[in-house]
């Protein structure tokens, strides 16, 4: 089975579908790769580091995606600028091909993949369940995306993000203001974090809250509560009292902050417009709003999508290629997401497709020419494939990791109840029932009726003792539990008071003997109990 | 010495043992508690040698002599990761020791008691033997277990529970036979107090031999509690109230000890000590549904640079740490972060290690310090802060699946929730599942690594990596 990996055609694309890394890998699984001469360069890997990594190299395009089996692509078939001929027709008739696709947008590209009868996979459909994570190259798109556009912020924005204190005076932190925790928000908050800017963050979905702290900023709530998930890790439209109190909060906020990254996004729609030209105004000078919606329209009212512009003095950034200018890292991320799509779909010698497999289904857009976009839903997780065509800036949907997590802790049982002794302390064992009571009682009275003085007198030392030893050890601190159990192990050797006490006879007494082996172990081990502690207390030490 | 004098260094000797408790309660007091044992079995040895009762001397001093030697040697060799072990052949001495006092006791001069008196010293010497034999046998099994002479399996014979409770009834059956019996010497029979001996040591290693190997702390404390009980059995036969209050106090204590074992697996003390966990239900682990995901691996190179990048640092230990002694150049790796000002912590679940408080012990050999050494509850609340979590040698204990997977025969024990973190790196020899015999769902998250190998190389391979 053949893979070919073309030089992507589209002006301004560094990636390329996989990095010599992934070929390697590939390889390893029991494809043979080929790639097109320097369709690695814009990502800095050379024909020598594929050839190394295992793959043969052509020259000729045309004979390039004529010999291919399947075909790996970024970027959807386009018009190929140098050969003036569509990569749809350089496709092999019946040939497969896999890459971004967004078949809701590209319907005439999909009509003539039909025509070439082709089998059709879009990386943009994959469905977002935890099973397709290692596949999901939207995520891993946006990953890139969130931190390049804080690279992209510093490169504008000119001072520190980091505050100092220098002998040349005081530098404030930046503030950072993420709108829209999916994974390019939180990517964006990583990354502004670890420049180290006061982030903050906010999304309509509550459940991110955690993981926006967890990435060390600070989320923002509004008094108005209304739980803007849409499903499938997006967001949904919110109500006009929701939308008025967040454009306040915005307003408020954007006179205070000094970068803004927006990444909204609503499936199937025009990206809400969350920054206005008067919030802009109000911004300080110098200020930097990256806009990770643009290739939708945009979340501020200023953004040119693919141009970085000054206004009001503000940086105005809306590039819609952040990952392509990330290429190497996104290259390679991409090249895994398809390594793990062929690997579930067989490798290269059990390579099948299996419209029973969920992420199979959802991906596929056309097999052998027929349309099978888009998948029908599935319950209990909506497959996106249904839902949205999505950018490669792909923002709003959550990363599903931490959303798995979130489930996780919702549905942890019984909170706190069942943790350690702590609580155990609180109501100790034995509080038992009304039945137990009374038997005890009986059985004192029992005793009481039986026993002479001399034994009530021990037995009253008993019971205190026991009530004594009850309290006294719950105070110990678990950490020197090792240590309490070989003291009492020295001080249970005080037994040997009852050797000592029958040793006082002839030694052919067999009661001698049997006293004196008894101090013989008792000794040993009050000796070693004691000791032993000494030598383990000796190592606890403090820093 | 008179006996009041000898009455009064025993109530001495008792206050001194409770303060020595009391010290326990924190690192700082724990040394001066240990003195105050001391002092207190010296006060008591000393007033009992010099009480009226005691003429001879030369056996009793020539046994002291060589029983302390043998403790001696015995504290100064052994390693810090066979405490169990020791912990478990000194409550056998005590099983031991109740036995032949008992015995004693009941060949030596006549007590002079008659009527209830005389009945409730036998049976005080059939409870006492009985206790101490089960003690012995038990913590002799539980040595071997430890120790790993005898397979830590749990041996399940057909009707145990039947078994176990014919052979307490037979001892009952016994008892009716010596309490009240007028027998050859002036006192009860022997023979049935030697049957009691035999049937109350079958039920010691029956009862041990059920129990698998990761309830060995519970049967530890367990045992630690009946030698207490044992000792206090023998105080009563012998009318001392020193022996009355030391062994409630150790009986106490191991009971208390015991049941903290339990609740933190979440665990009946009952279930526990009838035995056969992790025998047959540990056969099937996929009771549940198989985890979802995959397991990635990671080298040590790059957990070290994920270390390097990290603010805070919570390690979490294992036995298998011990066993692979691991912790010295973990303790390394700790300084080494500490010093570019990476905050690392230790994180202890209560049932790690063999012993209560054992991974503390073993740390705190490692020269560890103890303020940066976490109990679960003090910790728990911490992971979701923390960039980085190293998982050493420990599977159960930070197992998810006990608090969201109510089908694992672990659920509702409380773990540690190290999946909270940024990152968990977990150090492991292969795929196994843990003790419990349980899958382990954390192995597939999304942001868990799998350092693969054996603790202590990878470890020295970390700390390389480190310094590199």
């Amino acid at each position: 089975m053949l893979l070919v990996i073309p030089k992507e055609c589209r002006a301004g694309e560094r990636r390329v579908a996989a990095s010599p890394e992934n070929v390697a890998r590939l390889v390893n699984m029991g494809f043979a790769v080929t790639v097109e001469s320097g369709a690695g360069l814009a990502a800095s890997f050379s024909d020598d580091d594929y050839r190394a990594a295992g793959a043969g190299i052509e020259a000729d395009t045309r004979a390039l995606w004529t010999a291919g089996d399947i075909v790996l692509k970024v970027q959807p078939p386009d018009q190929h600028p140098d050969l003036g001929v569509h990569e749809a027709d350089l496709l092999r008739e019946g040939g497969t091909i896999i890459s971004f696709l967004y078949p809701g947008r590209h319907a005439d590209l999909v009509q003539r993949l039909q025509a070439r009868k082709a089998t059709v996979f879009a990386m943009d459909a994959v469905p977002r369940i935890t099973r397709a994570q290692k596949l999901d190259a939207l995520s891993s798109m946006a990953n890139i995306a969130g931190y390049r556009a804080i690279v992209e912020a510093a490169t504008c924005y000119g001072r520190f993000f980091t505050g100092q204190m220098t002998a040349a005076g005081k530098v404030p932190p930046a503030k950072v203001l993420v709108i829209g925790a999916g994974v390019a928000g939180l990517a964006a908050i990583g990354a502004a974090r670890g420049l180290g800017a006061i982030v903050r963050a906010f999304d309509t979905r509550p459940a991110v809250k955690e993981q926006v702290q967890s990435m060390g900023a600070e989320f923002i709530e509004l008094d108005v509560h209304e739980d803007g998930d849409g499903g499938g890790g997006y967001a949904k439209e919110m109500s006009p009292a929701f939308i008025a109190a967040e454009m306040a909060m915005f307003a408020a906020q954007a006179r205070e902050v000094d970068i803004i990254i927006t990444t909204a996004l609503i499936p199937n729609k025009p990206a809400p417009v969350l920054l206005t030209d008067e919030m802009v105004a109000s911004m300080r000078p110098g200020s930097v709003i990256v806009d990770l919606a643009a290739e939708t329209g945009g979340n501020c009212a200023l953004t040119v999508p693919g141009q970085a512009v000054v206004r009001h003095g503000m940086h105005i950034v809306g590039y819609t290629d952040l990952p392509s200018r990330m290429a190497p890292t996104a290259s390679t991320l991409y090249g895994n997401n398809l390594a793990h799509l062929l690997s579930d779909m067989g490798g290269g010698t059990g390579f099948h497709i299996n419209l029973e497999d969920e992420v199979v289904r959802g991906a596929i857009v056309l097999h052998e020419g027929t349309l099978l976009w888009p998948a029908p839903t599935r319950e209990p997780s909506p497959a996106p494939a249904a839902k949205a065509p999505a950018s490669a800036a792909q923002a709003a949907p959550a990363a599903a990791a931490p959303a798995a997590r979130a489930a996780t802790t919702a549905s942890k049982p019984k909170g706190k109840s069942g943790h350690g002794h702590g609580a155990a302390s609180d109501a100790p064992p034995g509080s038992g029932s009304l039945i137990a009571l009374g038997a005890g009682a009986l059985a004192f009275a029992g005793i009481g009726l039986v026993a002479p003085p001399s034994f009530l007198a021990h037995l009253t030392v008993f019971a205190l003792a026991c009530v004594v030893g009850w309290q006294v050890v719950w105070n110990v601190t678990p950490a020197l539990h090792t240590p309490l159990m070989s003291v009492t192990n020295a001080i249970s050797g005080i037994i040997v008071i009852g050797g000592l006490l029958q040793v006082s006879g002839p030694i052919s007494d067999p009661a001698v003997v049997l006293g004196g082996l008894a101090i013989l172990l008792a000794t040993i081990n009050i000796a070693g109990g004691f000791l032993v502690t000494q030598r383990m207390l000796k190592m606890f030490s403090r820093d | 010495m008179p006996v009041s004098l000898v009455t009064v260094s025993y109530i001495l000797a008792g206050l001194l043992f409770i303060f020595s408790l009391g010290g326990l309660s924190a690192q700082t007091t724990a040394r001066r508690g240990n003195l105050y044992g001391i002092l207190g079995m010296l006060l008591a040895v000393l007033a009992t040698v010099l009480a009226p009762q005691v003429t001879s001397y030369g056996l009793l001093i020539g046994m002291l002599v060589v029983g302390g030697a043998i403790g001696a040697v015995l504290a100064a060799r052994v390693e810090m990761t066979a405490m169990p072990q020791l912990v478990a052949v000194l409550h056998s001495f005590v099983g031991a020791a109740a036995v032949l006092v008992g015995f004693a006791s009941l060949l030596g001069p006549s007590t002079g008691l008659s009527g209830a008196e005389a009945r409730i010293h036998e049976v005080e010497i059939f409870i006492g033997v009985f206790i101490g034999a089960v003690t012995f046998t038990g913590s002799v099994i539980a040595f071997g277990k430890l120790q790993g002479v005898i397979a830590s399996k749990p041996l399940l014979l057909p009707g145990r529970h039947v078994l176990n409770l014919a052979m307490i009834a037979a001892c009952i059956v016994l008892a009716t036979q010596f309490v009240g019996v007028e027998g050859p010497g002036g006192h009860p029979p022997v023979m049935p107090l030697v049957l009691c001996t035999v049937l109350a040591s079958l039920v010691g290693i029956h009862l041990v031999m059920a129990i698998g190997g990761a309830d060995m702390p519970v049967v530890v404390s367990m045992l630690n509690s009946y030698s207490g009980w044992a000792a206090s059995a023998a105080g009563f036969m012998l009318a001392n109230d020193l022996l009355i209050i030391t062994g409630a106090l150790v009986g106490s204590s191991g009971a208390i000890l015991s049941y903290i074992m339990c609740a933190a697996m979440n665990r009946s003390f009952l279930s526990v000590i009838l035995g056969g966990f992790g025998a047959a239900e540990g056969a099937a682990p996929a009771a549940g549904a198989a985890p979802q995901g995959e397991v990635v691996a990671i080298t040590a190179a790059d957990t070290a640079d994920l270390l390097r990048q990290a603010s805070r640092v919570i390690i979490v230990p294992g036995y298998g740490m011990a066993v692979a002694q691991a912790q010295y150049p973990l303790y390394e790796i700790t300084k080494l972060l500490r010093e570019r000002g990476v905050e690392v912590r230790f994180a202890i679940h209560p049932v790690a290690g063999r012993l209560p408080g054992h991974m503390n012990v073993l740390l705190a050999e490692a020269k560890v310090p103890y303020d940066i050494v976490l109990e679960m509850d003090e910790i728990n609340d911490d992971f979701p802060e923390t960039d980085v979590v190293i998982v050493i040698g420990a599977n159960d204990i930070v197992n998810p699946g006990a608090l969201d997977d109510p089908s694992s025969p672990i659920y509702g024990m409380p773990v540690l929730e190290v999946w909270k973190a940024r990152t968990s790196i977990v150090l492991k020899r292969g795929m196994a599942s843990g003790y419990a015999g349980v899958e382990n769902p954390l192995f597939y998250l999304g942001n868990t690594r799998m350092l693969f190998g054996d603790a202590k190389k990878t470890v020295d391979a970390l700390l390389a990596a480190l310094r590199d």
